[in-house]
């Protein structure tokens, strides 16, 4: 691959906003077009709401994809549910894509899950769209060469009655990690890594462009793992330039063009990719071989070390960090200077937009097979949508899983964060491949969460404690 | 869709007295989890208009069969201070409340208010004054908040006001929400909209 310079040449940032940009409002902002819109139960149906205030419609209906993920049981998903708040979201979100005539992928519709799993898996996540979702994690549909933005409900309802946001442009910073992977070691890991070397607020005012040899032989599902935490490092966008991989994941898929307007639509996506000679705000160089398996010890996704690595403390900490580093510790429970290998867990949870796909089940099914989970230790696995459930049945991974003493649950957020019923309780210690370890996240207010990847999480479930997963099994030519 | 142009708001009006109300006040946490912002009304200023043990209602001005229908607020310095959440300027509106006057306000919750054509207009500590004694002589005084004029008016009692120049303008020339701005670019949305792949399950025809 050429070395960018700071050349003549457009990236893709600046191609799909050019592509995009509708015109410059009287106060300056862009008019951006948004290509293909996401919506769920918990921030769309105030916007309807809004919709309904002030008389408008919905202009372009078939550019909204519904689904619901959020507040669905995984245990049970049988209606009404117990939670009457969650039934009336469900509901209200049903009502409206009825009334503004919007293609919702509802619970049993085999097609329902989580927001930015089923966007790329339908097919709806395509090179060189605008994207926007009234959620944090848009960022994830990066992953195929997309702008995709997480919004607040005013803008939900700015792009359903106009389908377009008002908007300043970002700065584009390249993050470009070159060379291989150890064993055991997965994209979860570079992201974490990625954000503890640049910080949680170090991609503010940036969208990320991630490059180099690892991004260009990572699968799709490794590009989402990355792309879905940008905004974790302060970025409000992450993307990778789409190449090979990004168009045989997208072929077949149910929205994806057909025949000739295949040929067609993978030309034009080719060409949103950054130019050789592109200019980029910032350009960022990482070492593969550096990254190991990475644990959070503290509440945000920036308090990471690698696995044998020990629990920083106040006093060798640098001034400015010596407050955060306290609070963290004090809510954590950690031992200061303790190694973190050993910590003793008490929930572990697989699932989230982060890793919930087919290669982070198959991955942790492979190596779970033929052992049991700790005792004393409740450990879950949740499909990220019901096609990934179904593939995972289909594959027999749901046996393994449950033979091992894991959960196997159904399609949604789940533990994640604290709108459905599966939550930790009292300060519960909790091994999560999730994105967000922030104070109260995953349901209790004095809960605990390690972010770490799939298989660290496996690796954690079955000994009880915080372990190396390549200690714990004797971990093949894994990762990129 | 033009957005209405608001050089002024008409109404009774309601005094709730206090510095440093914040958006907690103005709508408790609990009643966040909601699927539309409509039914939020009922529940503005909840926890200082009912008994938080018994749900009695403590004849909290807003309840007050005077002060019924008042879409004009009056209240202290720092006002809607907190968290910056959207549902609180929502369920002053829902409310029936259009304008606010105190003696400050909160950025954030200024800025939410005028995206939702609420205009937030300051004060003085001794002209709120003045306003409070004449809505108290006479709860159906029509008070009328003007924009123009940067005066707010009841019956005799005159005083003048303030308003940040760039929210008296975006409201006065009906810009106050980008989706007015946005709305007004319909026609090139729909040129560029048509130029663009669909996404359906048959695309780029
Ligand atoms: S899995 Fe978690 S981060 Fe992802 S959309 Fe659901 S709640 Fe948000």
């Amino acid at each position: 691959m050429p070395q960018p310079r700071a050349g003549q040449g457009k990236n893709l940032f600046q191609k799909v906003w050019d592509t995009h940009t509708v015109r410059t409002l009287p106060n300056g902002q862009i008019q951006l077009f948004i290509g293909l819109h996401l919506i769920h139960e918990v921030t769309s149906p105030q916007a309807f709401g809004m919709l309904r205030d002030l008389g408008l419609k919905v202009p372009y209906p078939k550019r909204t994809f519904a689904t619901v993920d959020h507040i669905v049981p995984t245990d049970t998903r049988a209606e009404p549910f117990k939670d009457e708040l969650a039934q009336g979201m469900i509901n209200a979100l049903r009502t409206a894509c009825r009334d503004f005539g919007i293609e919702f992928f509802d619970i049993h519709s085999g097609k329902q899950g989580i927001v930015h799993v089923i966007g790329p898996e339908l097919g709806l996540t395509q090179p060189g769209l605008t994207i926007a979702c009234g959620d944090s994690h848009t960022s994830t549909h990066g992953a195929f060469g997309a702008i995709a933005f997480g919004i607040g409900t005013s803008q939900v309802r700015d792009v359903l009655a106009t389908q377009c946001m008002a908007l300043d442009p970002l700065k584009v910073r390249r993050v470009e990690v070159n060379g291989k992977l150890g064993l055991g070691v997965y994209a979860k890991d570079v992201i974490l890594h990625i954000i503890r070397k640049l910080g949680v607020n170090g991609g503010t005012g940036y969208a990320y462009e991630f490059a180099g040899t690892l991004f260009d032989r990572f699968s799709m599902e490794e590009r989402m793992t990355v792309c879905n935490m940008s905004i974790e490092g302060g970025a409000r966008v992450g993307y990778v330039n789409p190449d090979a991989t990004t168009f045989a994941y997208l072929k077949d898929r149910p929205y994806a063009p057909t025949g000739q307007a295949w040929d067609a639509a993978v030309a034009r996506w080719a060409s949103f990719a950054s130019d050789p000679d592109a200019a980029y705000d910032d350009v960022v160089k990482i070492d593969a071989a550096e990254i190991l398996p990475t644990v959070t010890w503290g509440i945000n996704p920036g308090q990471a070390i690698f696995v044998d690595e020990s629990v920083p403390s106040v006093a060798t900490a640098s001034a400015e960090q010596k407050a955060s580093i306290a609070e963290a510790l004090e809510y954590m429970k950690l031992k200061p200077g303790a190694p973190i290998k050993g910590t003793k867990v008490d929930v572990c949870f697989i699932g989230s937009c982060t890793n919930s796909r087919m290669s982070d089940l198959r991955e942790v099914a492979k190596y779970v097979q033929g052992r049991r989970v700790a005792a004393g230790v409740k450990a879950l696995v949740v499909p990220g949508s019901e096609q990934v459930r179904d593939q995972a049945v289909k594959e027999g991974l749901d046996k393994i899983f449950s033979a091992a003493g894991f959960e196997w649950r159904d399609a949604g957020c789940s533990m994640c964060l604290a709108m459905n019923p599966d939550k930790l309780v009292g300060d519960q210690l909790c091994a999560s491949s999730s994105n967000r370890n922030f104070k109260g996240r995953q349901g209790s207010p004095t809960g605990r969460t390690l972010l770490m990847s799939p298989l660290m999480v496996a690796a954690a479930a079955l000994t009880g404690a915080v372990a190396d997963c390549r200690e714990v099994f004797e971990v093949e030519a894994v990762g990129a | 869709m033009a957005l209405a142009k608001i050089t002024s708001v008409t109404g009774t009006a309601v005094v709730v007295p206090g510095d440093d109300i914040d958006t907690d006040r103005i709508i408790p946490a609990r009643f966040m989890r909601c699927v539309t912002f409509d039914g939020l009304g009922q529940y503005a200023f909840y926890d200082v208009r009912f008994d938080p043990g018994t749900g009695k209602p403590l004849n909290h001005p807003l309840d007050r069969p005077e002060h019924k229908g008042a879409s004009i607020l009056i209240s202290g310095n720092n006002f809607g201070c907190g968290s910056s959440r959207e549902h609180a300027p929502q369920a002053l509106q829902k409310f029936g409340i259009r304008a606010v006057v105190a003696g400050s306000f909160a950025e954030i919750f200024f800025g939410n208010c005028t995206t939702l054509g609420i205009p937030c207009v300051c004060v003085s500590d001794a002209d709120r004054a003045k306003l409070a004694q004449a809505i108290s002589a006479n709860p159906a005084l029509q008070v009328s908040v003007q924009l123009k004029t940067l005066r707010v008016e009841a019956g005799e009692c005159s005083v003048p006001c303030t308003i940040k120049e760039g929210a008296r303008q975006a409201l006065g020339e009906g810009q106050w929400d980008a989706i007015g701005l946005l709305l007004d670019g319909a026609k090139a949305v729909s040129a560029l909209e048509a130029k663009l792949p669909k996404i359906s399950l048959v695309s780029l025809s």
